[in-house]
């Protein structure tokens, strides 16, 4: 065993890589379920959106272009989960289980030309002098952007929902949709623009892992991270910050167990393997020991004739 | 219950039905672990399905069943191939061990195909093919291209076939270069992009300078592409679109002739249950073009190796060799019988770390 081969700096910095797509993906979700609607596409806007991405940025050469394929991308297919659950009336869960089954079947008929392509690659943020501070300057200022836009986007979702009257209409929307829809407030609008977002943003979060993390197209490459970006909203408590730490928990206890397996750490392997996933829940689980509780509209099918 | 044997009695009736008016064709199905998109292992039995079609045409009809877990999953994907009537069944992953033999136990008439595994019945064969041979290629590419001497080793599961083949790698990196070392992570995973991806790069911030990989997809050629001064191999695949550089040089499965063999076999009616291990002399396992990266020199070395290994004048495991613990295993010129190989479960002396169990 030898924990000095173990760079501090560099475990911080790839645990907020491996967060990222996780981050993005659930704060989408996030969103969404504030609506009062459970959206399980997750993991198939994601994959979709890594291939819209990785096949927009691999034509243009532009990896901006890329993520904003992407967003439109997972954003595209959530609109098919509006036109069920919001215009059809049909079941949120069957909807988003299929939303998911059709998105990677889909994405994997788009991706079949761009196996083995390598993607263009996306700058590192550089401030000269600030990036190149020792600790800091890998850790805070030498990611690419999407990562901040992550981070961005938490505190922009906790804000808006902490503060403005857009935040409190959609809380309302979720908590209780009969009532929002009495007020005058367009629930299905709202829910619409709500899933868009949620999809959006779990196309970024499925582009980041084709695009930057990887970065490389392979089938169903997300491989399950949609399914633990819902689990964190749950236990997250639909809080923003506590999605944020769930990420990173999550994300920094994958790569430390594999840093520390390298390392050659006496600790069983098995153990290392599930510790990512015992750690977060355990940590989310003590956290929302303070009643917090899912919007008391969620899953709920709003018509207005009700 | 009643009620459940009667919808078992239904669903093999249609079975049957659908299995006699499909009688003129041989039916092959194929389970798969990952994507037939993976680039790795189930591309290549993906490569051995199309081969099979292309070679029997309108007599056979092949049906396949990708990203299967493996687990009860796989045994209701098997089940339901059978009542629709496949003659031959092949099940590609280790996982689908017990599934294949609890399956084939309930339809005596299929033929089933496991690979990998070591449990055989009376229409159960199992097939694997000599991976180690090409380890040993790699190991000794490894060990002479490695200038940190740290290989780090992308495991899946701690299964006899990957201790096999880190083993193998290791014995003969070591034996071209006494110091290198080798750092091993385990996945836990056949396939998943993203972790196989990070296990790269943690290894590359460790030090490595050459990655080996036990899993199924290229997202470490990707990530060891991205880190720059890393050399990788192709894993079950050819995985060219990473050469000359990350990829060196591969280990390609080809599964095609067995599986032509085997569907031949079904429709001459004389399939047997078998125990089929190749390697590179009967052509299951291949070696991927070493590419220029690679010096001359070397080159010449790693297929001088190849040859040997293919005419059989040279075993991978031959004596001495030690268990890591120290005890003998092999003594001088001993060569390791097929049996401890097919259970492996130690390493050999000089790896560090503990072998989960």
């Amino acid at each position: 065993m030898d924990l000095t081969e173990i760079n501090p700096v560099l475990l911080v910095a790839s645990l907020m890589v491996a967060a990222t797509p996780l981050l993005l993906a659930a704060i989408g979700e996030l969103v969404v379920e504030k609506s009062g609607v459970l959206n399980l596409g997750v993991e198939g806007m994601m994959i979709v959106g890594a291939i819209s991405g990785f096949a927009v940025s691999v034509e243009t050469g532009s990896p901006w272009l890329g993520f904003v394929a992407a967003a439109v991308g997972g954003a595209l297919l959530s609109l098919l989960f509006v036109v069920l659950t919001q215009v059809a009336l049909a079941n949120q869960v069957a909807s988003g289980l299929a939303l998911t089954l059709f998105g990677l079947g889909l994405s994997a008929l788009l991706g079949q030309s761009y196996v083995g392509i390598k993607p263009p690659s996306m700058a590192e943020l550089n401030i000269p002098g600030i990036s190149d501070l020792p600790v800091i300057g890998p850790i805070l200022f030498g990611h690419d952007p999407i990562l901040y836009l992550g981070i961005a986007l938490t505190a922009a979702v906790w804000a808006v929902l902490k503060f403005t009257r857009a935040g409190l209409i959609l809380r309302a929307v979720g908590e209780n949709h009969d009532a929002a829809h009495a007020l005058g407030y367009k629930v299905v609008r709202i829910r619409c623009l709500a899933i868009l977002f949620g999809g959006a943003c779990a196309g970024l979060g499925g582009a980041y892992i084709s695009l930057i993390r990887v970065p490389q197209w392979t089938e169903g490459m997300t491989a399950g991270v949609g399914w633990i970006a819902l689990a964190l909203v749950v236990f997250a408590s639909w809080k923003p910050w506590r999605v944020l730490l769930g990420a990173y928990l999550f994300g920094g206890v994958t790569v430390v167990q594999l840093n520390l397996q390298a390392a050659g750490v006496a600790i069983p392997v098995e153990y290392l393997a599930m510790s990512p996933y015992l750690i977060t829940i355990l940590v989310l689980v003590i956290l929302s020991a303070d009643k917090s509780r899912a919007p008391a509209s969620l899953g709920r099918i709003f018509h207005a004739s009700h | 219950m009643k009620f459940t044997s009667l919808l078992a009695t239904a669903a093999m009736a249609i079975g049957l039905a659908t299995g006699a008016v499909a009688q003129d064709k041989t039916k092959v199905g194929f389970v798969y672990v990952g994507p037939v998109g993976d680039g790795g292992w189930t591309y290549e039995h993906d490569k051995g399905r199309q081969a099979v079609e292309a070679h029997f045409g309108d007599k056979v009809e092949t049906v396949f069943v990708e990203s299967v877990p493996e687990g009860p999953d796989a045994e209701r994907v098997m089940t339901q191939m059978a009542l629709e009537g496949a003659d031959l069944i092949f099940t590609t992953s280790f996982g689908y061990m017990d599934p294949t033999i609890n399956v084939a136990k309930k339809f005596p008439d299929v033929k089933f195909e496991h690979a990998t595994g070591y449990k055989t019945a009376d229409n159960v064969s199992v097939y694997s093919a000599r991976f180690y041979e090409g380890r040993a290629v790699q190991g000794h590419i490894a060990g002479k291209m490695t200038k940190s001497n740290i290989v780090g080793y992308i495991g899946s599961y701690p299964i006899p076939e990957v201790i096999r083949g880190i083993n193998s790698a290791f014995i003969h990196a070591r034996k071209v270069n006494p110091d290198v070392e080798f750092k091993i992570v385990w996945a836990y995973t056949w396939f998943d992009p993203a972790k196989e991806a990070d296990a790269a790069t943690v290894l590359i911030e460790q030090g490595a300078d050459v990655i080996l990989q036990h899993t199924d997809s290229t997202a470490p050629q990707a990530a060891a592409q991205k880190a720059g001064n890393v050399i990788t191999f192709g894993q079950a695949s050819d995985m060219s679109e990473y050469a000359p550089l990350p990829r060196v040089s591969s280990i390609i499965d080809n599964w095609a002739p067995y599986y032509i063999a085997r569907t031949q076999a079904v429709m001459d009616g004389s399939w047997e249950s078998a125990n089929t291990w190749d390697g590179i002399g009967p052509g299951m396992v291949e070696i991927g073009e070493i590419s220029d990266a690679v010096p001359a020199e070397l080159k010449a070395e790693a297929l001088a190796l190849k040859d040997a290994i293919a005419s059989g004048e040279y075993h991978p495991f031959t004596g001495p060799l030690n268990k890591q613990d120290g005890s003998a295993w092999l003594a001088e010129g001993e060569v390791a019988d097929d049996g401890t190989l097919a259970g492996m479960n130690f390493y050999v002396e000089g790896i560090e770390g503990e072998i989960p169990q």
